[in-house]
């Protein structure tokens, strides 16, 4: 099976499960615009392969290992979205069906200097996440510094959210942020510093500010900037 | 000192307006720390507020006098860091530098000790003659939080003083410990950072030798190794082969961490704050093991409930409003039937010069009086309550939303809110605003916002003679116009927005003094610019006018006010008066017109439409020059100009538009 078409499946199967729970072997099939055979054919393949769980009639989840894949393909598929509609000024319709095609061609190397030229950004053109990359920094200039100096890169073993999807209960602790350098130091000078608990307290309605609790206080802290605080919620419970 | 020249210009000694005083002393800190209650508590009611010299940040500094001793008491603005280059950062550091103060009082918050210290060591850094107040100690025990202050000076080597300054607990150990500190004045133990920067600073400060600067040696090294822009300018125009050298060393640094170098400095010293306070607090853990809910907790549930938030919002500057009018137009007729027995109130128009200008000067004073007094005063006294009490902030959080249409942030309702009231106050405030373009944009849109002086127009022409539903549509038309306009300007000016980052500090009961205060402060700058131009321009007007320099006004203007407008050709000239003092329209209309009736000379239509256009043509006088010291005449008269046309437009279509149905 054609590595492309691995992704492909994985991510449409990454789709539907945000949205519904499970992918049904229907609505994949006719997401991709195939027979529900071949469909039921790929999934056993891809669950062989350790990239899902596919229980018959009932549809397929991703495996972590289908999951990080799927992820690292979106966030291509969105960053080129945002290089065709910024950069080379191609119609916002159009980009969705481009971006399918070079999502799979792209190596690791043109990903990373894509986000450091487009300046990282949090959303693609139609309002969806972009998930941070996979690389061991801390923040975009150290991604900088790294391309800059020609440092051999180190990767990021662990799983990283955006603090807007931490649940009220849950802590993280600060692992990425992404953005503006001042930005980054005006939130670590009120003691948002890398390896940092913080939990969030209270979202406000309509996207509006995210209340973080850290070192005692409380913040608030726009949803955009928000949002490209990145923390690593492993070992701290929710 | 070469780059410092400037800053020696406009530095120190004669500067200071308490005279005779043995030592001085300043008070640093973050905001929301009760750095002003400390302040309060230390020099009583007598303060004097100044702009530090060039720059619109303000300082406010009174007389402590204890045992025999005058002390002169500084209060430096909240701060979180010396690191982000803000208006407020530089001058409290400028005038620890230049100043030398014999002692600065750092005030902390003993339940966020990490964020404070954060500030501290830095503090040491730039001041070494410092001393602790661990503040809010009481709110701290009640959350579980034991502070041993003890130990916090022996792990500082500084002064460390438990206080409650709103309750006054602990004042005068503070106070004799600043004398204690004045006399002896010790030199603290440095506090390292980790090895590598270490090695770095002190390579910097060996090759310091010959440079000099107002600061102290270790800290210009810290923050050439930062890349600070001004202590990089300061000391590259007298060797820049340091600068360079700082410059490689902040680049080994960053190769080493990865993160730029300011990031590195501020985790090095959040691991030294963590270090110190992990020894010196104590935390108890409620025996349920659950930690009870605090009283900011339940009030936040309402006050940031996605409901009854924004009907809370509502209410609260609604009633602020409406009750600040309601208690405003008694006062008002109250005191001008009080004045008007000294001397006519109306504008003279004929007689002798000297009358005119007597007349119109007294006006003036009236106008101030009665508008400041009875509106003004009670309107930031109010706003002062809701603003200590710590529920401006959680306005801000609600309305955030709606205010990055405007591109701006929760923030800019500050000062929005106060343009009800009036807008010089209301300009300067636009200071809270992180980036030049937010705090233009937002200054802009203050100058839209109806004041009190404009209200009174509304009122006395729409209110009084039309009905007071169409007084309350403009005030609505208003905000709409506000969001367009403020959408369009957003787009058109050039320039970066900054999101909203902002603490929520816990609720408290409002401290009487600090209010008192707060008011005082907004209502001075009126004292001091709006009297002046109340008085002086309506003398000079009026003067103008008598001797018929002004009649030819009313022609030149009447294809605008007549054809365009629909108005009568007289108001020409009342809208030039109204440049100076808004309300002072409607005082010459009347005088004009030679009646208060206006329903019996004007149309509704034509009532409405001179209340919009004069709620929008100009800012006023004092209004103007005030945008002129933010801003620059360039961008004030800008904004001028770009009113008066908007005024133009948007009454144009609205008296065309009202004529087809009225």
């Amino acid at each position: 099976m054609a590595q492309e078409q691995v992704e492909e499946y994985l991510e449409t199967i990454y789709d539907i499960e945000t949205k519904d729970g499970t992918a049904k072997t229907t609505a994949i099939a006719k997401c991709l615009n195939v027979a529900p055979a071949s469909v039921t054919e790929v999934l056993k393949s891809l669950s062989e392969k350790g990239f899902v769980q596919h229980e018959p009639y009932r549809g397929a989840t991703l495996t972590e290992n289908g999951k990080k894949i799927a992820e690292k393909i979106k966030r291509r598929h969105r960053l080129l979205e945002v290089f065709l509609t910024n950069v080379l000024r191609i119609s916002r319709e159009k980009v969705h069906a481009e971006a399918c095609k070079m999502e799979h061609t792209i190596s690791n190397e043109t990903e990373n200097a894509l986000c450091r030229m487009l300046d990282a950004p949090a959303r693609c053109p139609h309002g969806s996440p972009i998930f941070p990359c996979n690389k061991g920094v801390a923040n975009c200039a150290e991604c900088q510094a790294i391309a800059d100096t020609g440092t051999s890169e180190t990767l990021r073993h662990k799983k990283v959210i955006p603090i807007t999807d931490l649940n009220p209960t849950q802590e993280g602790q600060i692992a990425f942020i992404r953005g503006d350098c001042k930005v980054v130091q005006r939130l670590s000078d009120l003691g948002l510093t890398l390896g940092t608990n913080v939990s969030v307290t209270r979202k406000t309605p309509l996207n509006g500010p995210v209340e973080v609790f850290v070192r005692r206080t409380k913040l608030a802290i726009d949803h955009a900037i928000a949002e490209n605080i990145f923390v690593d919620t492993a070992g701290t419970g929710g | 000192m070469n780059g410092c020249d400037e800053c020696n210009k406009r530095s120190p000694i004669d500067r200071s307006k308490i005279k005779n005083t043995e030592f001085t002393i300043a008070l640093a800190g973050n905001a929301n720390v009760g750095k002003s209650a400390t302040f309060n508590q230390l020099t009583g009611v007598d303060q004097i507020i100044g702009n530090w010299p060039g720059k619109t940040v303000e300082l406010a500094e009174g007389l402590l006098q204890y045992k025999g001793h005058r002390i002169r008491v500084i209060d430096l603005p909240g701060i979180y860091s010396f690191t982000t280059y803000s208006m407020e950062e530089l001058v409290s550091r400028e005038f620890i530098a230049l100043e030398h103060p014999d002692a600065v009082i750092n005030v902390v918050d003993a339940s966020a000790l990490e964020r404070n210290l954060f500030f501290t060591i830095q503090l040491i850094e730039l001041a070494p003659s410092l001393l602790i107040a661990v503040n809010q100690i009481d709110l701290a025990e009640k959350k579980g939080i034991t502070v041993d202050t003890k130990k916090l000076s022996e792990l500082l080597g500084i002064p460390v003083v438990p206080t409650v300054a709103i309750k006054g607990k602990g004042i005068s150990s503070l106070t004799d410990a600043i004398l204690n500190l004045v006399s002896a004045s010790p030199v603290p133990p440095v506090l390292q950072y980790g090895k590598e920067v270490e090695e770095r600073i002190a390579q910097i400060i060996s090759q310091l030798g010959a440079v000099k600067t107002a600061y102290p040696v270790r800290w210009t090294a810290i923050k050439l190794l930062e890349r600070d822009p001004e202590i990089v300018k300061i000391v590259g125009a007298q060797n820049s082969q340091v600068v360079e050298t700082a410059d490689t060393l902040a680049k080994e640094i960053e190769t080493m961490h990865g993160e730029p170098v300011c990031v590195v400095m501020s985790a090095e010293r959040y691991l030294i704050a963590d270090r110190i306070v992990s020894e010196v607090i104590k935390i108890r853990t409620p025996v349920d093991g659950k930690p009870k809910k605090s009283l900011t907790d339940w009030l936040d549930q309402v006050a940031l409930h996605p409901i009854l938030g924004y009907l809370t919002v509502i209410a609260v500057i609604g009633g602020l409003l409406v009750w600040t009018f309601l208690i405003g137009a008694q006062i008002s007729s109250f005191l001008t039937s009080f004045l008007s027995h000294f001397e006519r109130y109306e504008p003279v128009i004929n007689g002798s010069l000297l009358n005119i200008l007597w007349n119109g000067a007294f006006s003036g004073f009236v106008a101030g009086v009665t508008l400041i007094i009875p509106y003004v005063l009670p309107f930031y006294l109010i706003l002062a309550v809701i603003e200590d009490s710590g529920y401006l902030t959680r306005i801000s959080v609600m309305l955030d939303r709606g205010m990055h249409k405007l591109g701006l942030h929760g923030k800019a309702i500050i000062p929005l809110i106060l343009g009800y009231g009036c807008s010089v106050p209301a300009c300067m405030s636009c200071r809270i605003m992180e980036s030049p373009k937010q705090k233009l944009l937002t200054a802009f849109l203050v100058t839209l916002v109806p004041c009190t002086a404009r209200t009174i127009v509304i009122l006395g022409l729409v209110a009084t003679f039309v009905n007071i539903w169409w007084a309350l549509a403009l005030y609505a038309f208003d905000i709409i116009l506000i969001i367009v306009v403020g959408r369009i300007a957003f787009k058109a000016v050039p320039g970066e927005s900054v999101g909203l980052i902002m603490e929520m500090p816990d609720y408290h009961v409002p401290s009487l003094s600090v209010i008192l205060k707060q008011t005082w402060a907004r209502t001075r700058s009126l004292i001091w610019i709006v009297f002046p131009a109340y008085i002086v321009g309506s003398a000079v007007l009026q003067a103008f006018y008598a001797a018929g320099l002004l009649n030819p006004v009313n022609t030149w203007l009447s294809p605008i006010t007549t054809l365009w407008l629909g108005l009568p050709a007289v108001v020409g000239i009342t809208l030039i008066f109204g440049i100076v003092r808004k309300e002072l329209t409607i005082l010459t209309l009347a005088v004009l017109l030679g009646t208060t009736n206006f329903a019996s000379v004007m149309t509704p239509v034509q009532l409405i439409v001179l209340a919009l256009v004069t709620m929008l043509y100009i800012p006023c006088i004092s209004t103007i020059l005030v945008l002129a010291s933010e801003f620059g005449w360039r961008k004030s008269l800008s904004i001028t100009g770009i009113e008066i046309v908007l005024a133009l437009i948007v009454g144009g279509i609205m008296y065309r538009v009202l004529s087809l149905f009225m």
